[in-house]
């Protein structure tokens, strides 16, 4: 008899993480906290986003908000999921660019 | 950073009458000029800059919030006010939903600091959804200046 189950495929969970600074001189305000939110939240991936020892869903604003990130400041972007690299990408460029 | 350093008790409103999103700005503007902390001559000044940051994005930041604010040369420290509309106006919030609860802050615009702390502190409080609820059940500027002077000793964050 012939299956009919489908392959399955070798979905792997990638885990990736990287270190951005914050350049834009008002820090990560209301503004760029949306567009940092709004940019998570089009990928599946979940985001976490760590400044020293405080780590907080970086799809909420209201967590993101209260990082009070000044301008200077280090922060570790933290993506797991089937696009991660993708979502990690993303929001690696958005610090790159000052959130212009 | 805590409440008592940013908001201006005597220019809480407990109960907003204006309906809409550049009504309620101007009411909680119009407070500030009230309380002494802003002056007359910038009072319209102020509410033609903070509608215009509006419009690069609301600051209703979900859950019934939004943080209407500017950066402006009249102000020497950060001042703040709190109010609440109990029947929620339509602020273009990032959720969708209608806002009860407003913190305008006005900046000094050397200070981006100062602002990001205050921003932290409210959102920090705000993610406790009893203090949100609280919040906007209140009913008198009393009630509102007790939960915020909890919220400052700790009283609601975990």
């Amino acid at each position: 008899m012939k299956s009919t189950l489908k392959p399955v495929l070798a979905m792997e969970t990638l885990n990736v993480s990287k270190k951005v600074m914050v350049q834009n001189a008002q820090g990560l305000h209301a503004r760029p906290a949306d567009l940092f939110v709004k940019t998570a939240n089009r990928y599946s991936s979940s985001i976490e986003v760590t400044k020293g020892s405080e780590t907080v869903d970086g799809k909420s604003i209201l967590n993101i908000l209260t990082l009070a990130a000044e301008q200077g400041t280090e922060l570790e972007i933290h993506a797991i999921g089937d696009d991660a690299n993708e979502a990690l990408a993303a929001l690696t460029e958005l610090f790159e660019q000052g959130f212009e | 950073m805590k409440f008592s350093d940013f908001v201006c008790q005597d220019a809480i409103r407990a109960e907003l009458s204006a309906d809409d999103k550049e009504s309620v700005i101007r009411e909680l503007v119009s407070a500030l000029v009230e309380s002494g902390r802003v002056a007359e001559s910038d009072h319209e000044d102020i509410v033609k800059a903070i509608i215009k940051r509006e419009e690069l994005g609301s600051t209703g930041i979900g859950r019934g919030v939004a943080v209407p604010h500017t950066k402006h040369p009249s102000v020497e420290r950060l001042v703040g006010t709190v109010g609440i509309s109990h029947d929620g106006v339509d602020f273009d919030s990032l959720d969708g939903e209608k806002v009860q609860l407003l913190f305008l802050l006005i900046s000094p615009p050397d200070r981006p600091g100062d602002h990001l702390r205050a921003l932290e502190n409210i959102s920090r409080q705000l993610r406790d959804e009893m203090f949100c609820k609280f919040l906007k059940q209140s009913k008198s500027c009393a009630d509102i200046s007790q939960l915020l002077e909890e919220a400052d000793n700790n009283q609601f964050v975990s």
